[in-house]
């Protein structure tokens, strides 16, 4: 299955933190890198919605909807800050 | 005002369906009117849901085709093998339709005057999508940031907006150019191959210009443009991408 990224889930990060995150950056609990949620490596077709880290490999969050509720599994993460990337000028 | 817009919870909504354009024999781009579309930033895409009778859903994501400074929001839709939202949407759409989608959303690929450039936009196949609000953007506004675009294709009969970009062409700060990698025409001009370090090279301003980057396309294009774009001395923090697979059916 072909990997995405982080720009393919916008919607549904929006939907569960309540703001727009593929902005924001996340550090991998394994090895440390900080990269932008947008550039994560993302399955959608795998039980649920997969998020992996970039640099190495590592499961960085989980989400899986079930009957309307959408469980998030954030252990993968040491760090998740919502940065002011120059994209943003809304 | 910055915190209300923070919290702003995504609603479906519905828009209606003006036109239908067909691109390429695959490609189709929808024209729709929505009520309340509160705007959008060049390069954002919405959420389309579709609803059976039976009340399954399927969702999918889509890149805004059209400016903000269109009238209408635009998506643009390439029929996918055994997509089953996409082959709804090119083959089955009608003007007159409802079309139920929320947003705009994503705030990572997009790109506004104060990010400046010059631009280097990168396209494989239906990742023209994205840039082509970019491009129509920078046009509507009178901007004079410099613009190179390189649009990998199969064939001339699988470039999406030709004609468009053919028009492009001819403003001031807009170089666009063709790379085809399965069939070309016999006088074709353009590139006849996949992208590689070369072509980048050759197309691509000089690192030390400090172009800003958007790639859009099929995973393994963005990995190959991203990766010989950085091998090539530029900085990866000015390197946007966008990665779309057959799982967007």
């Amino acid at each position: 299955m072909e990997a995405l990224d982080g720009n393919a889930i916008a919607g549904l990060l929006l939907d569960v933190f309540g703001a727009e995150m593929t902005t924001a950056s996340g550090t991998c609990g394994n090895c440390g890198a900080a990269g932008l949620i947008a550039e994560a490596v993302v399955y959608v077709q795998a039980p649920g919605t997969v998020l992996r880290c970039r640099s190495c490999g590592s499961l960085l969050i989980v989400l899986v909807t079930i009957r309307g509720c959408t469980c998030v599994d954030m252990r993968g993460l040491s760090a998740l800050e919502s940065v002011a990337v120059s994209t943003d000028d809304a | 005002m910055a915190r209300a817009a923070l919290l702003r919870r995504l609603t479906w909504q519905l828009g209606s369906v003006i036109e239908l354009v067909g691109e390429t024999p695959r490609v189709k781009s929808i024209v729709l009117e929505v009520p309340d579309w509160p705007g959008h930033r060049a390069g954002q895409h919405v959420d389309v849901r579709l609803t059976a009778e039976d009340g399954y859903q399927a969702q999918r994501s889509y890149s805004i085709a059209s400016a903000p400074e269109d009238v209408n929001v635009v998506l643009t839709v390439e029929r996918l093998e055994d997509g089953e939202v996409s082959a709804y949407l090119v083959d089955e759409l009608r003007p007159g339709d409802g079309l139920e989608l929320r947003g705009p959303i994503g705030g990572y690929f997009v790109w506004s005057e104060l990010l400046g450039g010059p631009l280097f936009l990168l396209a494989g196949g239906s990742g023209i999508v994205p840039l082509r609000s970019i491009l129509r953007h920078r046009a509507a506004i009178g901007s004079a940031v410099p613009v190179r675009l390189l649009y990998s294709a199969r064939s001339l009969e699988e470039v999406i907006y030709r004609d468009e970009l053919n028009g492009q062409a001819v403003l001031d700060g807009v170089d666009i150019c063709f790379t085809l990698t399965r069939e070309w025409p016999e006088a074709w001009r353009g590139f006849r191959r996949r992208i590689d370090e070369e072509m980048l090279e050759e197309v691509s301003w000089l690192p030390e210009e400090q172009p800003l980057v958007y790639i859009c396309g099929p995973t393994p294009f963005v990995e190959v443009a991203a990766s010989a774009l950085v091998e090539l001395g530029h900085d990866p923090g000015r390197v946007r991408t966008e990665r779309f697979g057959p799982t967007g059916g």
